[in-house]
């Protein structure tokens, strides 16, 4: 007796849009496959794949061991056939430096951000579901470390930890996930709070659904955009604390762009010049940072189906009439785009128009 | 304090039993975390919101009970408290004769005999889930199928119960790709799915196409007659209760004010309320324009007025409503109505009959056919 | 001044076409709607979801917002000084001075529509300022009082702020606003669907007050055909995004001519009678991605033959000022006798006996 939705094939001359039959199967894939069209999504993504193969090759393309000195010169030589990114004081090669440093910076900040995710999940959906005590005391939490002051900390927890602890990558991103996961749980405690009396919430509850199975279940997926886009700023924030840490010289700086540029920054490179020292290292890190940014930008439109439809993630459209609808549309002013040829149907004869041309007011 | 049961006297015992239903919900106080013990001692006893005061109420199997009233009657407020999601700040809920139990247990034990249909289709289902899911999640949780092909079998069964088929057709369907309607059988098949006695629907159609509404009031009075299902169903559109309820239960300001069987409430209503909610209602058969006696918005919640509440707006109001709250008095065979017109010392004598000439209408006999006559 | 004025319309809109997004993908959500507005005239829009009748109202004043855009067909305005004012090919200046001035909205939960960090007083000020900039401040706070005065509220709650006042006092807010410059014409999106039946029926009567009183026209979309009969002159029914039957009031409720009006009338339990088993329309509004071929109707029709599958009907006369969509009208085959009711005298009361004979039917 239901009439299924889309299940009526088009008779006659009615243009059908394209993939009809196949769009309740493909509805799934076509949400992932959108993504790549995007050209931020799609910018952030090779970015950020070129870092990850650069972390990966990167030790075993490098033409020298990062460490290994040349020749005994005080003086750090600029980019030439063997050394294409020249040298440091200590005449080691600027390339296979940064060849090299990538992977400890992935490595750092990745598990940053997924130790910051977990905690600010499991103490912001908490707060947020439970309520009562269990949310007051969470918040509580959150804030205490909201309010305090980042840098100050790491200094103290990194002083405290000494040369032995501060190799430890596991440690390291463990501790700047300390001062990076409260945001994230204020962001998400916020959201489930306005989720926990939805409909399909109260309805797994009369189901008989236990409380932590909602949360797993039902929680958990409809937050996924924000979950990724926390994520994605945690990691972008401890890309740049750790390379702080590294310039700081509180961690250990082999080898990582931080300690590319705490070298750098102890020879005074950039009051004398040595632009090929401590340039690539900052440029690195800025455009991981970027790539980040990109895909950040990316899970926005994608949450947010109404930036979508306006065109701004679409390819501009061949014809120009499409890409000026599109674009530049001002405000309340619904544009008009008529196509040639098009017969309305349906159109009765009226009534009797007035006699006059028309008329349009300036 | 608990009112007198306002309600049909029912042939089947009840299954689900409310007696005296009242929660109250504290407003909050705009103090802060550490001195609000303080604050609150000094500013004196806190204000309460009274969604539902004193409500009693029966329901029984192969019957459905129609709640009516506008937005802030406390209508959704008692779904909530029958469904067990809310617990009431007094009054006993009764379920096959035995007081519910609180906490986890009585969750698991109550989730298996009474069940919910929402308003909001588009919100009920979880987006992020297709419609098997949804479906599995009740026999998993009740452990009522094993995984595989036993579980499939029983959810095509129970899409079936709610015309959605055929089953494979749907179940690989997210709630996006299904129209308003499919989505509400598709929570009435969810809730169907641990063979509950009781359904508790909050305004299951409000939200749906007007052509599609009287399909899934079809299918509620469908399962109250083939699988004798109690029915709770609330509204706003008398209207559509009438189609559908045998009992009609109208709520004002959080009280119960008039109870009955269906077609009695709408034809003769007793009580000022019933009849400015009839006289509002869009008809398209009514011939002298509609005269609305009681203007004006509803009472505060918070400070509701003394003695009956809806003395503020009634046509009829005597000193006595400002003073007592009037009682249950009988209006009729199983039609109850609480309003002090109906009451031999203070009002008209006896129940109204209709207006028209003829024998008074009998709970137990069916109503005349209608002769063509406005019967206000 | 009451009743239709039927020599020239205020409104004409022909042959509208409005689409979501653009290229083969794009959803037609209106398809060729042509309506009249005449002069102090109360036009119901009457549609499900997916009808497009909300799009209609939103494009014919180009206030639809991406990705809408209109593809086709004609919006003008006569405003009686002898001039035609084209929307479609208007600019933003000109729109802004007719916007509010000559045609005015109150949108669905307009309620919601109030800024709740201002006071009633500086709202309605507002739009008085933006189109009447001579006027003083005193001369705005008298004519915001005496506008909410015509609405049936008192003008002290000119200082009051929108959270004070019930749902249904924010509507009549939003109405007062709306005909603040005495327009012409007034859209109405849903205006009573969020608030209580009571309140409801009380703001339908306001309306039809103040109609009388100031002669504006109204176009009033909703869902509810119910309502329309307490308050239209003459009903527009869309279905799809098409036209399917347009008539007075009277003679649509007695007499419709199309099946889906016929459905529509009697998915309305009704309040008084026997109670008899009804079933609406069977099927549910066509996805507007994939809509059937021929008759957008014909799948959920009781009446379809062949030729409902193969071409769409056109919008024709079916009787004096009506027309309507259907082949069984004006094709080849005999027309149903469930559409063949007899018109009924012009001005007569609706017979209580309409709306038993759909329940029925």
């Amino acid at each position: 007796m239901a009439v299924g939705v889309g299940s009526e094939p088009a008779a006659g001359g009615a243009p059908a849009p394209g993939g009809a039959p196949g769009r309740a199967a493909a509805g799934r894939a076509a949400r992932w496959l959108r993504l790549p069209r995007s050209p931020k999504i799609a910018a952030g993504l090779a970015l950020l794949a070129f870092f990850v193969l650069w972390s990966v090759i990167g030790p075993f393309v490098a033409p020298y061991g990062p460490s290994r000195v040349f020749q005994n010169s005080p003086v750090p030589l600029p980019p030439s056939g063997a050394h294409w990114l020249g040298t440091t004081n200590l005449q080691q090669d600027v390339f296979s430096q940064l060849l090299v440093g990538g992977g400890d910076m992935l490595l750092v900040s990745f598990l940053a951000g997924v130790i910051a995710t977990v905690l600010s999940v499991v103490v912001g959906v908490t707060a947020g579901y439970r309520g009562g005590l269990a949310d007051e005391l969470l918040s509580m939490l959150a804030n205490i470390f909201l309010v305090m002051p980042a840098l100050p900390l790491l200094v103290i927890l990194f002083g405290f930890l000494g040369k032995a602890g501060s190799n430890d990558l596991f440690l390291v991103g463990l501790i700047i996930s300390v001062t990076g996961w409260a945001w994230g749980a204020r962001v998400l405690r916020a959201q489930t709070l306005s989720m926990r009396n939805r409909d399909y919430i109260v309805s797994a509850r009369v189901i008989g659904e236990r409380p932590w199975r909602i949360i797993v279940a039902e929680i958990l997926p409809n937050l996924t955009p924000i979950v990724a886009s926390s994520f994605l700023f945690t990691v972008l924030y401890a890309v740049g604390t750790y390379t702080a840490m590294a310039f700081l010289g509180l961690v250990n700086p082999n080898w990582n762009w931080g300690g590319m540029l705490f070298y750098a920054q102890n020879a005074n490179a950039e009051l004398t010049g040595y632009w090929w020292w401590f340039i690539p290292p900052g440029l690195a890190v800025a455009l991981l940072g970027t790539a980040l940014v990109l895909l950040n930008f990316g899970i926005d439109e994608f949450i947010n189906p109404r930036l979508r439809a306006a065109g701004l993630t679409r390819r501009p459209g061949r014809r120009g009439r499409a890409r000026r609808a599109g674009r530049g549309q001002q405000f309340a002013l619904t544009p008009v785009v008529r196509a040639a040829g098009r017969a309305s149907p349906g159109s009765a004869p009226g009534a009797a128009a007035s006699g006059r041309e028309p008329v349009v007011l300036p | 304090m608990t009112m007198p049961v306002l309600d049909a006297p029912e042939q089947a015992p009840p299954l689900l039993e409310a007696r005296g239903l009242t929660k109250h919900f504290a407003v909050r106080r705009a103090a802060a975390a550490g001195g609000r013990r303080l604050l609150r001692r000094a500013a004196g006893p806190r204000p309460v919101v009274h969604a539902v005061d004193g409500v009693s109420l029966r329901l029984a199997p192969a019957r459905v009970t129609a709640v009516v009233g506008e937005s802030g009657s406390g209508k959704s407020t008692l779904a909530r408290l029958l469904a067990g999601l809310i617990t009431p700040t007094a009054g006993t809920l009764l379920l096959g004769g035995q007081p519910v139990p609180a906490g986890q247990r009585r969750r698991a034990g109550y989730a298996e005999t009474v069940q919910m249909v929402l308003q909001d289709p588009f919100a009920s289902l979880n987006p992020v889930h297709d419609v098997y899911y949804h479906l599995s999640r009740p026999f998993t949780v009740h452990r009522l199928a094993r995984p595989g092909a036993d579980l499939d079998g029983k959810i095509a069964a129970v899409l079936e119960r709610v015309a959605l088929t055929p089953a494979d057709a749907f179940w690989r369907k997210y709630p996006h790709e299904l129209s308003g309607g499919q989505r509400q059988r598709v929570a009435i098949a969810r809730a169907l799915a641990v063979q509950p006695r009781i359904l508790l629907a909050d305004e299951p159609v409000s939200m749906l196409d007007v052509s599609i509404r009287l399909g899934v009031l079809n299918l509620l009075g469908d399962l109250r007659d083939r699988e004798h299902l109690a029915i709770l169903y609330i509204t706003h559109d008398i209207a559509s209760a009438r189609y559908l309820a045998d009992t009609i239960v109208v709520m004002y300001a959080g009280q119960a004010v008039e109870s009955g069987p269906a077609v009695r409430i709408t034809d003769s209503p007793a009580h000022p309320y019933t009849k400015l909610l009839l006289s509002a209602a869009p008809d398209p058969q009514r011939t002298a324009p509609a005269a609305v006696g009681g203007r004006g918005a509803p009472p505060s919640a918070v400070t509701p007025p003394s003695g009956c509440r809806f003395r503020t707006l009634c046509p009829h109001a005597m000193a006595v409503c400002a003073a007592r709250v009037p009682p249950a008095f009988p209006a009729g065979a199983g039609h109850v109505s609480s309003c002090w017109l109906l009451d031999p010392g203070h009002g008209s004598p006896g129940p109204p009959g209709p207006q028209r000439a003829g024998p008074a209408a009998d709970g137990d006999r069916p109503d005349p056919p209608y002769l063509g006559e406005e019967n206000r | 001044m009451t009743g239709p004025g039927r020599d020239r319309p205020l409104l004409e809109i022909r042959g509208l076409c409005v689409d979501y997004g653009q290229g083969p993908a794009a959803v037609h959500a209106v398809a060729g709607a042509d309506l009249a507005l005449h002069r102090g005239e109360v036009l119901g829009l009457a549609g499900e979801s997916g009808s497009g009748k909300s799009t209609l109202a939103m494009a014919a004043t180009r206030l639809l917002r991406p990705p809408g855009v209109i593809t086709g067909g004609e919006v003008r305005l006569y405003p009686g000084d002898g001039t035609v004012v084209d929307l479609l090919e208007a600019g933003y200046p000109a729109l802004r001075v007719l916007r509010w001035s000559e045609v005015s909205l109150v949108l669905q939960s307009a309620m919601n529509a109030l800024n709740p960090v201002l006071t009633i007083r500086a709202q309605l000020g507002d739009a008085l300022a933006a189109h009447l900039p001579r006027m003083s401040g005193r001369q705005r706070r008298a004519r915001a009082a005496e506008l909410l005065e015509m609405v049936g509220i008192s003008g002290d709650r000119l200082a009051s702020y929108p959270h004070e006042l019930s749902g249904g006092m924010r509507q009549r807010v939003m109405i007062a606003m709306a005909l603040a410059l005495r327009p012409q014409v007034v859209i109405m999106d849903e205006p009573t669907t969020a608030l209580d039946v009571v309140t409801q029926r009380e703001i339908l009567e306001e309306l039809k007050d103040l109609r009388d009183r100031l002669g504006f026209s109204i176009l009033f979309i909703t869902h509810d055909l119910s309502l329309l009969i307490e308050i239209a002159d003459s009903i527009a029914v869309m279905y799809a995004g098409r036209l399917v039957e347009r008539a007075p009031a009277g003679a649509l409720f007695r007499a419709p001519r199309h099946p889906y009006t016929l459905g529509l009338l009697s998915s309305f339990p009704p309040l008084h009678g026997p109670r008899v088993a009804m079933t609406g329309i069977p099927g549910s509004p066509p996805d507007l991605r994939a809509l059937p071929g021929g008759c957008v109707f014909h799948p959920r029709c009781r009446f379809a033959v062949g030729r409902c599958a193969a071409q769409p009907p056109p919008l024709e006369a079916a009787g004096s000022g009506r027309l309507a969509a259907c082949w069984r009208l004006h094709g080849d085959g005999t027309v149903p006798p469930e559409l063949a009711a007899p018109e009924p005298a012009p001005a007569g009361p609706i017979d209580a006996g309409a709306c038993h004979d759909h329940a029925g039917a």
